[in-house]
């Protein structure tokens, strides 16, 4: 069976909620068009069609689109070997879906990470708190209205607050200053 | 004049009374205990917050992030081939292998993994296979001197040293290798070095049966690790595990031959997969993997055709520099390359690779031009971790040192 067909089963037992499916470098795609129902797509994919590995799950920051976010699940199934995408958008004044921690144990971690990453809140979603940055830390960095060289924020020990010089990089060399084989000379002159 | 004093002794029955309120005072007491971010046994910066009743661990949140960098935020600022770079600090044990995992990626989404000239793809899986082996390595020898036995260590940091000289001949760097390009990989294999691969397959087997009889039938080892940190089927699918701690739990799945990429479908090898599913069944998985990996390697040399080692196309790959100062239309590519990097096509892919640590996955998700409008990467140490918040409570303290250094995790892969 091929993941092309398992889509299209899916599709037959929800109708209207899924999207066709879109296949691209082999892999097939589907969108659910409404983000409340996630959780019960979810479920009937793992209990009926035997995905039963969560490989990942992810977000998107559409920005200036509308509806703003798309969060992405790749599934997968032991028993026939195929892989699945499954896509839903959640708008910005949203930012909230089902959580499906209940399916897969392994989403609890990923949702964090989204949570976290990105802002969107997942309802039902045990232990709901940042993962990667700290307790308390104001912004969802991968956001695309977030600047690469970061915000100042209110624990200044924490981590760095001067924004770093952005154009051609981190590692730029600035007008009138030392260049760069100065700053970091490839080998040391022998001392004497 | 010496004194005789007599010794105080309680009545029987007031003894056992005053006992069993000590006991009543001290039930329900627990301890919570903080176990890293530097820790020895936390390998990198994992923070573990234990609670503990006695010895026993009632509950324990692992708290990651510490070495975060944003690295996916840095890759949708930057050209495909720029991120190379920062594909070697992912799982910096086994540099070489994310180098490839994310090439292929890349070149999934371009549609050009089956363009790969052949002599390329040979190279790539022999990098990826001396990476699994010096990650196996160190994760045996960290983990056989986290339970006590130190030897261990020794000896496989000195064939460590070994493969990194191999890695420097071969990339120019023992660390961080960027060896790969979008589209083929730097430089050729330098000569003599199939010889000098060659030797060290002959010497590392050696190194593999010492380590094993200090290890596989020793008594304090297997006491350690036996029936400890067991992870049921149905636990290692639900939580998303994968690579050997997957394997170590009995499912037969290895990308390399349910999906395989590169030449691996052409390669003899066999898949080890534990019974139990404890840290026993996951050394010994990894001990086999090694072996395995020096059989496909033995198999790469003997089989490793000529030709070139990227694609012969300067729209994808920077094209020669000789060209470059000497034609026209190589300086334009080179100059569209450099600048723009290559234009891709809108749309969105995932390709999984099996990496030493699991499933190292890269989504990618384009809309045309040279950076990505978003990159996910899915880190197998991050979704491993994931299971320590059931793996843990009911174990005693001192198997979380035994089950850690079985999971074979690396940080600067899970907080990315």
């Amino acid at each position: 069976m091929t993941a092309l067909e398992l889509a299209q089963q899916l599709k037959a037992r929800f109708g209207d909620l899924i999207a066709d499916p879109v296949e691209f470098r082999g892999e097939a795609t589907l969108k659910v068009r409404d983000a409340e129902r996630i959780a019960e797509v979810c479920a009937a994919a793992k209990q009926d069609l035997g995905f039963d590995y969560l490989v990942d799950l992810t977000s998107v920051d559409n920005y200036g689109d509308d509806p703003r976010f798309t969060v992405v699940y790749e599934l997968y199934g032991y028993g026939h070997r195929c892989h699945l995408r499954l896509k839903t958008d959640v708008s910005e004044e949203k930012s909230e879906l089902p959580t499906i921690t209940a399916v897969w144990r392994a989403a609890d971690w990923h949702e964090r990470e989204i949570y976290d990453m990105m802002g969107l809140r997942f309802r039902g979603h045990p232990d709901l708190r940042r993962i990667l940055m700290w307790e308390g830390y104001p912004y969802f960095p991968l956001r695309k209205d977030f600047p690469l060289s970061g915000k100042p924020s209110e624990m200044p020990d924490v981590a760095f607050t001067k924004a770093a010089p952005l154009e051609g990089g981190p590692f730029v060399t600035v007008d009138g200053g030392k260049d760069s084989t100065v700053r970091e000379p490839r080998s040391r002159l022998p001392e004497n | 004049m010496a004194t005789v004093q007599d010794l105080e002794f309680k009545d029987p029955a007031a003894r056992v009374s005053g006992a069993a309120d000590e006991l009543r005072d001290m039930q329900g007491e627990k301890m919570v205990l903080n176990m890293g971010p530097s820790h020895p046994a936390t390998h990198g910066v994992l923070r573990l917050i234990l609670e503990l009743d006695g010895e026993i661990i009632t509950k324990a949140a692992p708290d990651v992030g510490f070495l975060h960098r944003g690295d996916e935020k840095i890759a949708e600022n930057m050209t495909y081939t720029q991120f190379i770079p920062y594909t070697d600090r992912l799982d910096y044990l086994a540099p070489l292998a994310n180098n490839v995992a994310y090439a292929l990626a890349v070149e999934k989404l371009h549609g050009i993994q089956q363009d790969l000239p052949p002599r390329c793809q040979y190279i790539r899986v022999i990098c990826c296979e001396l990476a699994r082996i010096s990650a196996h390595l160190l994760g045996l020898g960290a983990f056989a001197m986290d339970v006590g036995a130190l030897t261990v260590f020794l000896h496989t940091f000195t064939e460590r040293e070994k493969i990194y000289n191999l890695i420097e001949a071969l990339t120019g760097a023992r660390f961080t290798t960027t060896y790969t390009r979008i589209g083929g990989v730097s430089r050729d294999l330098p000569p003599g070095w199939v010889g000098q691969c060659r030797k060290f397959l002959e010497e590392v087997v050696v190194n593999f049966d010492e380590s094993e009889k200090l290890l596989t039938r020793n008594r304090i080892f297997v006491d350690r690790t036996r029936d400890v940190g067991v992870i049921s089927r149905a636990d290692a699918i639900d939580y998303g595990l994968t690579g050997p701690n997957l394997r170590g739990s009995g499912i037969d799945y290895d990308l390399r031959k349910a999906h395989p990429y590169l030449v691996y479908s052409q390669l003899k090898f066999d898949i080890p997969t534990g019974s139990v599913g404890d840290c026993y069944d996951r050394y010994l998985v990894r001990m086999e993997e090694m072996r395995q990996s020096v059989r496909i390697l033995r198999q790469c040399l003997d089989q490793l055709p000529d030709g070139p080692v990227s694609i012969p196309n300067g729209k994808t790959v920077l094209p020669p520099k000789e060209k470059v100062l000497t034609k026209m239309e190589e300086l334009i590519h080179q100059f569209i390359l450099v600048t723009q990097g290559e234009n891709a096509p809108p749309g969105e892919i995932y390709f999984g690779a099996e990496n030493p640590k699991g499933e190292l996955g890269f989504y990618i998700n384009s809309r045309g031009g040279g950076t990505p409008h978003r990159l996910k990467i899915r880190a197998p140490s991050f979704v491993n971790l994931g299971i320590l918040s059931h793996l843990l409570p009911g174990c005693m303290m001192s198997d979380t040192v035994a089950i850690l250094g079985s999971l074979d995790f690396v940080m600067g892969e899970c907080d990315r």
